[in-house]
């Protein structure tokens, strides 16, 4: 690390181990661009994360020096390439505690794999009169390929209910699991209102109560905490590479050994067989079995070094920044009458990650979205992929300020004045 | 980039807070739904004609400045039209918005004119065109038509 530079007036002084934004902030290009003449204040971290050097540069290398199909030829690039990839999935294993890298199934992201179990350890698994049980607060691709698998086995989708507060009613979760769920699906961490949900408690309800699997949608917890499979105890883990500072297209699977191999594959392809005649093919062990194809060779590459990045600048010590940064937050917009702050209310025993959801008086929040985005800040206004929870909520949208290792208690505080822009149009 | 203050004019701001025509309407002709799958914004525009003239046109929905003030400033503008003067002045408000010249030749959009800001932030066009789409599927279809912006 670089020496600190001197504080200016009125900034917070560093902890002991805290990040060195600024010198972080340098390794991520797109962060010294401008937007309608303002400098980037990127706040938009929970739709998609920016990359910093290392990862674009790995993505680059690949592509200028060694690049060829994995697991295909015998020539000198297929083996860099096939070296390469599967380091990657050796990489992320140790990244999220899986005991065995043969449990990291490379996808396209959080939605295929959360489709991937609905059709490959759902449909098997489902009848008529069965349950999958849900939560308020998921996206649509943790609801839509359960509506899916329903659909096609007659069972049913049952969504357990959230508090007030934006927290998972565990002991009303408790009291819809049975002998028919056979399937429990949730986020780790809610991609609207940054509720960590207690996925031990979860999957120790889910084993007293029922014989279902615990799916664990994992897509805001990766880049924000430290994440172990093993001590979480589900069954699935599903997770992105762009929201985690890796490159877009690629995404994980995490599955229990066993399970992964007693399901049928989901893509039929080349590198998912051991041999085919047209009477029958005989399905490879997984992970290729679910590898259908030629794969995103590169961006699992690159995902292998976001990795990496994200382990050298210390999960722990990014957590601590996210949660200064998100407590600064939602101690200045509480000050706010005229702002509401969603699910952080005093009363709330969960925590939170680096996600605010807030609503303004009198004010849209594509009209907030549109004004922010003038003074550089880029936020999202919308109903984030969750419309169940925004009924729950009884709000149409929301603005979100989402946070990522690069931002600093500077951009929160140009938030706030950008919102006090919002207030001087429409107040 | 144009200034905030072009986009979001008093008037706009005036038919946000207070949109005209909003609510069902009854005795109605024919209805129609717009709904914009990117943010999740509905309205239902009412439509009761009177032989070939639009007697009256009414909305409801939720939606930002721009959608609301399009809405409401469109129940004003096609009330008394006859049937091919609003389907006139949709095509050419349409036009307006995409930045396909000043609207028609021949129609004046009037009072509409100060949504003309909106062309300048491509991805609100959506917003001011949502009600307009479900006025013209409602003047085509009649009842229960639904159109998306996708």
């Amino acid at each position: 690390m670089t020496a600190p530079a001197p504080l200016a007036d009125g900034e917070r002084p560093p902890a002991a181990g805290a990040l060195d934004v600024e010198r972080l902030r340098a390794s991520f290009p797109i962060l010294a661009r401008e937007v309608h003449g303002h400098r980037l204040v990127y706040l938009d971290n929970a739709a998609s994360a920016q990359r910093p050097e290392v990862v674009i540069d790995a993505v680059n290398d690949c592509y200028r020096t060694y690049y060829a199909n994995a697991h295909r030829g015998v020539h000198a690039l297929s083996e860099l390439s096939t070296d390469a990839y599967e380091a990657a999935r050796g990489k992320v294993a140790r990244f999220i505690g899986a005991p065995d890298s043969h449990e990291v199934v490379f996808t396209r992201g959080t939605t295929e794999s959360l489709n991937l179990v609905a059709q490959s350890y759902g449909r098997p698994h489902l009848a008529p009169g069965d349950e999958v049980l849900l939560t308020e607060m998921e996206h649509h691709s943790n609801i839509v390929p359960w509506q899916l698998v329903c659909e096609q086995t007659g069972a049913r989708v049952r969504a357990a209910p959230i508090t007030d507060d934006g927290e998972l009613d565990l002991e009303a979760f408790a009291g819809m699991l049975n002998e028919c769920t056979r399937v429990v699906a949730l986020t780790h961490v809610s991609n609207a209102l940054g509720t960590v949900n207690d996925i031990p408690a979860v999957v120790e309800l889910t084993r007293a109560h029922s014989d279902a699997v615990v799916v664990v949608d994992g897509a805001q917890a990766v880049p924000h905490m430290t994440v172990d499979v093993a001590s979480l105890g589900c069954d699935f883990y599903a997770f992105s590479g762009h929201k985690m500072y890796g490159p877009g297209s690629i995404g994980v699977l995490w599955g229990r050994r066993e399970l992964l191999a007693a399901m049928p594959p989901y893509h039929g392809g080349g590198a998912m067989i051991t041999r085919v005649t047209f009477e029958r093919s005989e399905y490879a062990a997984p992970p290729q079995r679910f590898e259908a194809g030629t794969p995103a060779i590169a961006p699992a590459i690159g995902l292998g070094v976001a990795v990496e990045f994200l382990e050298s600048v210390g999960l722990d010590r990014i957590e601590r920044h996210e949660q200064e940064l998100l407590s600064h937050t939602v101690e200045v917009l509480n000050d706010l009458p005229w702002v509401r702050v969603l699910g952080q209310g005093a009363e709330a025993g969960s925590p939170r990650a680096a996600v605010v959801s807030l609503v303004i008086d009198g004010a849209h929040p594509h009209d907030v979205a549109t004004i922010l985005d003038e003074q550089g800040v880029a936020i999202r206004a919308g109903h984030h992929c969750a419309q169940p929870l925004m009924e729950r909520l009884g709000v149409p949208a929301t603005v979100r300020a989402s946070f990522g290792l690069y931002n600093t208690h500077e951009e929160v505080d140009l938030l706030v004045s950008s919102l006090h822009e919002v207030r001087r149009i429409f107040g | 980039m144009s200034d905030l203050r072009d986009l979001y004019q008093q008037v706009i701001l005036d038919h946000y807070r207070a949109p005209r025509n909003f609510g069902a309407l009854e005795p109605v002709c024919a209805s129609a739904e717009g709904y914009n799958p990117l943010c999740g914004d509905q309205v239902k525009v009412y439509l009761r004609t009177d032989g070939d003239v639009v007697d009256a046109v009414t909305f409801e929905g939720v939606g930002c400045a721009i959608s609301t003030a399009s809405a409401s400033l469109m129940t004003e503008a096609v009330r008394g039209l006859e049937r091919p003067q609003a389907e006139a002045l949709i095509a050419s408000f349409l036009k307006l918005m995409t930045g396909d010249g000043n609207g028609a030749a021949g129609v004046d959009l009037g009072k509409l004119e100060v949504l003309s800001g909106v062309k300048d932030y491509p991805v609100r066009i959506k917003c001011a065109t949502l009600a307009w789409h479900a006025l013209r599927a409602a003047l085509e279809g009649g009842d229960s038509e639904r159109v998306s912006t996708e």
